[in-house]
């Protein structure tokens, strides 16, 4: 389908005519001399007109691709002032409270760029802003390709790209956090020193490895400095840009509908369309991360005073997205082993090690292990709806849980404060919640997707409920259910029938199984646990029995044309002239 | 099978009963219906001021922008307005509002007078076809085997060798980072803090020594090693430590000084009442969970709580930990009185203060 013939029932300002490069025109011109020496045109030609499906949830990566660019513009205005220095100077800058008290240089610099460098403090306020948008953007992103299946063939490669990205992202977070040397800053650099020590064998050697000796000394800034601004930023923008191509590549997915099918993608062409909705958009995130830094007050360091590793205010928090390890540390039992005069304390190697990387690992693995599950090997560009597939929906919904119990965790003393409860009561919930919780919501998630399932399927056979109640003639009440459109009938079935995987059938003639039986044995039970009481679409034969009942239904209605139950002929679908209410 | 098909491994009659399986036949995309601004000039010559008009706004915040930059002083007071300066907001105001101009105007063209039909593309496969993947394959090994890398081995197996062992320089040229924590290093750095045998403990903040009568029954205080808090006045014999150096003694040093009833306290053989005065006993301030100064004090209980993961501490009970992720309790200070009576340590800690390390145990 060509889009030239449709472009006449639109706003006149789009001249059908492309623009095209006349003589003498100076774009032109350039446009000529660059394709001369790069051969643009031939790669443009596909990609100009690139189409992109429209969905509000495709917006989600975009913000986080948009936070990351403002992150670079605020990072570099904030890198002409700031002096990654641990050296001690004194305070001489524009705020009172500080003057004259020693401290480091970054500290310092940090003061100078929010008192005394116009702009400055807005643009720490957005960096920091964005920063948090970056990560939570990324988060939400994340979720919606797992909901929605994006991640099946073939697209793994990217949701691993995805998964990096947010690690990344959060270390880069934590570089920076940790760079203006205040007190907060100072705290989390000595909880990492407490994480690194706690490394077996080896902790002690990193430790003095990362600090240049022992903690603090004046290595820690500058080094994090470089990672901050060079190596980590270097790693996502490649990984960013490895993440867009994949895009481009495979294309977008899309929602299943009408004309859309796993073989063509339907939407907007990149140019205009996409293009100045992506580009507004752009413009729409930096203007509220610059309403943020404006309006909204963030990490306001002056207030906590320089690094003194002997200081420590109550109620001190990392940032959001450091939540969990910070839940995960709290919540842990102490327990340490002490083994040939050697030290294993399990009280922070597991939550503050262990764990994060083993989360991850799960995450970052799931499409490959749903794929073995399955024995798909199709590619997949149709989009799943969440209740469709229940386990996975689930599974999210569990992991969601725990993160959500795990940041509370990480919170137990403002919880306590905030609900007057005792904070070791909260501790002790929280180490039975975590196991506990998430079994529930997994539970209660995936019977919730099914009965969506079985709700869906009531409405594409039997209509939907129009709320009207009908009574027979034998007294009988029904209510009167009225067929959907098409398009959403089509859209209900657009998914493929999962398939259960038998383990017989992978066995041979003699019943001895081609592959390990066991594994295969494994297989089948993960195969019937996600499958096998979800709900399947309806054939063509189902789809067509109910809609022969539903003809019965209708004659009958027929039949009581005229002396209908009281009102429901006024529902607007029927004619209603000469009708009275109560006539009789 | 073809090429561009998307559902390769399914055999060709098992498709066919699954297609006669689909319920409803594919629709189609459904026929665009215009918008108002596609059939009404008046609509679209609105839509278009109202673009138009976004531009403007636009502009002029940037204007406002660049006269709150030079009309607003930021040395003023920073908290004018809800905690921040009348510059900050001013400026991320008007920066907001122009580019968030920008940014609604450019989308409402985009919605309302550019065209809005769908257009449809096919997919490929991500696969390459099988020709590319043969030509592939063979220019690969007509490579390979001009290269003669499977033919010589020795050639092979030496240039493996030697791109191998530049990973050990990549390594050892890292090696100058920090100390190598041998058991010499360790002993003078993480296990030897700034106390040494009369080294008086001194108020934390004012950096004056602390006699016993100083301290109230229940009343606990944040002390140091004399030596680590400025003065203005340096006394004969100390040494007063700066910047760096003063940073990594702190971390060790920090103490707390705490004075219970004496039969409130349970010595014992890692509490011994020995290195206690008259009821004051000086604890490491440093978590032995991953090293935060705990700060806390419950004077009922005698609990010290850490803000940090709230491991609890029991100071009439040799430290112990009570709650918490903490596995190990609170080092001790040995103390005594000086011939002026000011409180002094005995002797350094007997064990590393701060977080455990692997070989925290090693003796
Ligand atoms: C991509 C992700 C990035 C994240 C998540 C991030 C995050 C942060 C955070 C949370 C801070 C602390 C800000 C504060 O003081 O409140 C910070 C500081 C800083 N960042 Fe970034 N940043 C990123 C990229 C960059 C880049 C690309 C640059 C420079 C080219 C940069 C330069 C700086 C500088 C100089 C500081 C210290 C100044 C200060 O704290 O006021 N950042 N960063
Ligand atoms: S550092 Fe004290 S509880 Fe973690």
């Amino acid at each position: 389908m060509s889009s030239e013939n449709l472009t006449s029932s639109v706003a006149d300002t789009n001249a059908g005519e492309p623009a095209a490069a006349k003589k003498g025109n100076p774009a032109g011109k350039v446009a000529n001399w660059a394709d001369e020496r790069l051969g643009l045109a031939t790669l443009a030609k596909k990609n100009l007109r690139k189409v992109f499906p429209d969905h509000w949830s495709f917006m989600l990566g975009e913000i986080a691709l948009w936070s990351f660019v403002v992150l670079l513009l605020t990072g570099v205005f904030l890198s002409l002032w700031f002096k990654p220095s641990m050296a001690e100077v004194e305070y001489m800058g524009s705020y009172d409270q500080l003057r004259g008290v020693p401290m480091s240089e970054a500290y310092a610099s940090t003061l100078d760029i929010s008192f005394d460098v116009r702009g400055g403090l807005l643009m720490r306020q957005m960096h920091h802003w964005s920063a948090m948008l970056f990560i939570a953007a990324m988060l939400v992103h994340m979720m919606r390709v797992f909901l929605t299946g994006a991640f099946r063939k073939p697209r793994e490669l990217n949701w691993v790209i995805g998964g990096l990205l947010i690690l990344l992202g959060i270390l880069e977070g934590f570089a920076g956090y940790s760079l203006p040397d205040d007190l907060l800053s100072g705290t989390g650099l000595r909880i990492a020193d407490g994480l690194v020590k706690a490394t077996p064998v080896l902790g002690t050697y990193m430790s003095f490895f990362m600090f240049g000796g022992e903690f603090p000394g004046d290595d820690i800034i500058p080094r994090l400095y470089i990672v901050h601004v060079l190596l980590i930023p270097g790693l996502l923008l490649a990984l960013i840009g490895a993440h867009m191509l994949l895009l481009v590549f495979h294309k977008h997915t899309q929602w299943p509908g009408p004309g859309r099918t796993e073989k063509n993608v339907v939407g907007y062409p990149m140019l205009p369309v996409y293009a100045a909705k992506a580009g507004g958009f752009f413009f729409i995130v930096f203007g509220v991360t610059a309403l943020m830094g404006g309006l909204l007050s963030i990490n306001p360091v002056w207030k906590y005073g320089p690094y003194d590793p002997s200081k420590v205010t109550a109620g001190s928090q990392p940032d959001w997205y450091m939540g969990i390890a910070e839940g995960l540390l709290r919540i842990m039992p102490g327990i340490e082993t002490h083994l040939w005069g050697h030290t294993l304390s399990w009280n922070v190697f597991i939550p503050g090690q262990l764990m994060p990387i083993v989360l991850l690992m799960i995450v970052l693995s799931w499409p490959f292990l749903e794929a073995w599950v399955t024995g798909d090997k199709r590619e997949h560009h149709l989009l799943q709806r969440p209740r469709n597939a229940p386990t996975r929906t689930a599974f999210l919904a569990a992991m969601m849980s725990i993160y959500g119990l795990l940041w509370a965790a990480g919170g137990n003393d403002i919880l306590a404060v905030i609900f007057h409860l005792n904070l070791n009561h909260i501790t002790y919930f929280m180490r039975v919640a975590v196991f506990v919780v998430p079994v529930l919501v997994f539970i209660l998630t995936r019977r919730w997707c099914i009965s969506l399932q079985r709700s869906d399927e009531a409405r594409l056979l039997h209509g939907y409920e129009t709320g009207i109640i009908m009574r027979s003639p034998e007294g009988g009440y029904t209510e009167r259910h009225l067929p959907v459109s098409e398009a959403s009938a089509y859209t209900l079935t657009a998914r493929q029938r999962d398939q259960v995987y038998d383990a017989g059938a992978d066995a041979d003639a003699n019943g001895v199984s081609r592959d390990g039986s066991r594994i295969a044995r494994i297989r089948a039970r993960l195969s019937r646990g996600m499958f096998e009481n979800n709900v399947q679409k309806p054939t063509a034969a189902e789809i067509e029995d109910a809609h022969h009942h539903a003809d019965e239904v209708h004659e009958l209605e027929h039949a009581m044309e005229g002396h209908s139950a009281d009102g429901h002929q006024f529902d607007g679908r029927h004619p209603v002239d000469g009708e009275e209410l109560r006539n009789h | 099978m073809s090429h561009d098909d998307n559902l390769p491994e399914v055999p060709a009659d098992e498709r066919a009963a699954m297609a006669a399986e689909e319920p409803l036949p594919n629709p189609g995309i459904e026929p665009h219906t215009p918008r108002p601004t596609d059939v009404d000039k008046k609509a679209e010559k609105r839509a278009e001021r109202q673009v138009a008009t976004f531009f403007g706004l636009s502009m002029i915040c940037t204007i406002l922008f660049v006269v709150a930059y030079f009309a607003l002083d930021i040395k003023d007071d920073p908290d004018t307005i809800g905690g921040l300066g009348a510059s900050n907001v001013a400026l991320g105001l008007s920066l907001g509002f122009a580019l968030l101009l920008i940014g609604i105007g450019v989308i409402q063209w985009a919605r309302k007078l550019m065209a809005d039909v769908e257009i449809v593309e096919y997919r490929h496969p991500a696969t390459s076809s099988q020709e590319d993947r043969e030509a592939t394959l063979a220019a690969l090994s007509q490579g390979l085997e001009e290269s003669g890398i499977g033919r010589r081995p020795l050639v092979r197996n030496t240039l493996l060798g030697s791109v191998a062992l530049l990973g050990i320089p990549a390594v050892v040229a890292l090696a100058d980072l920090g100390p190598v924590a041998t058991k010499s290093v360790r002993k003078r750095t993480l296990e030897t803090t700034f106390w040494r045998s009369g080294t008086r403990v001194v108020n934390d903040v004012t950096g004056l020594p602390i006699k016993a009568d100083d301290l109230e029954i229940g009343q606990l205080v944040n002390g140091e090693p004399e030596g680590l808090v400025h003065v203005p006045e340096h006394r004969e014999g100390v040494t007063y430590l700066e910047g760096a150096a003063l940073q990594i003694e702190k971390t060790k040093s920090a103490v707390i000084a705490v004075r219970m009833q004496p039969d409130e306290i349970t010595f014992s053989r890692r509490s011994p009442e020995n290195w206690s005065v008259a009821g004051i006993l000086v604890y490491s301030k440093i978590c032995t969970h991953v090293g935060c100064p705990i700060s806390l004090w419950e004077q009922q209980t005698h609990h010290l709580l850490c803000p940090c993961h709230q491991s609890t501490f029991d100071l009439a009970d040799g430290g112990r930990v009570v709650f918490g992720p903490a596995a190990r309790p609170l080092p001790q200070l040995p103390i005594t009185v000086d011939d002026e009576g000011y409180l002094v340590a005995q002797s350094d800690f007997n064990e590393p203060v701060g977080p455990s390390y692997w070989e925290r145990d090693s003796e």
